[in-house]
């Protein structure tokens, strides 16, 4: 049930597509993966919407297929405060 | 039409102003993210109430619709979603978490 690294940086892409991202496979298994994603989509949002934004991207996937995903969500001049 | 697990997270969220829904409890945290919102929380000395989702599954579906949002745990601060893991810890680590509780007066 796991999901590759593409697979997630293409789902984002494919809804956010400015977005720069970057996703890392923690530990190996194709189930822990920590994501920075920056979009201009994010300006003023509150984290929480950022977020929402990039798990509707995954289509629910998130907390079943893919398992854990730490996220990070920026806009383009702030990167990761 | 509201129906009763709406309304037990409605009432949960209204008369407790710091609300930890999470896997297990703060005492046995089941999950490493529901941990270390509970140690978060902890280290701040912050009074709060939680619920275990895996003691309730209409719970554990129900929070997940209300808020939407896909996991556990969530952290609401005077009736409004803060987020999960990721965000609490950001949060925390910026002081942001720390300065909204203290406006709340729970720290």
């Amino acid at each position: 049930m796991a999901m590759a690294a593409n697979e997630i940086e293409d789902l984002i892409r494919a809804a956010l597509p400015d977005a720069r991202i970057t996703v890392e496979d923690l530990a190996g298994d194709g189930d822990h993966y920590a994501a920075t994603v920056t979009s201009e989509a994010f300006r003023g949002l509150p984290r929480v919407r950022q977020h929402q934004l990039v798990f509707q991207a995954l289509g629910g996937r998130m907390g079943g297929q893919l398992h854990a995903l730490a996220l990070q969500t920026a806009v383009p001049d702030q990167e990761t405060a | 039409m509201t129906d009763p697990t709406t309304a037990r997270i409605q009432n949960d969220i209204t008369t407790n102003t710091v609300m930890l829904y999470m896997k297990g409890n703060p005492q046995f945290p089941q999950c490493g993210f529901s941990s270390r919102v509970v140690q978060i929380l902890n280290h701040l000395g912050v009074q709060y109430q939680s619920a275990n989702v895996l003691e309730d599954p209409a719970l554990r579906d129900g929070i997940k619709q209300f808020s939407n949002w896909p996991t556990v745990p969530q952290l609401y601060v005077g009736g409004e979603f803060i987020g999960g893991c990721d965000i609490v810890t950001e949060m925390f680590q910026s002081g942001e978490l720390e300065t909204l509780l203290k406006e709340k007066a729970v720290v």
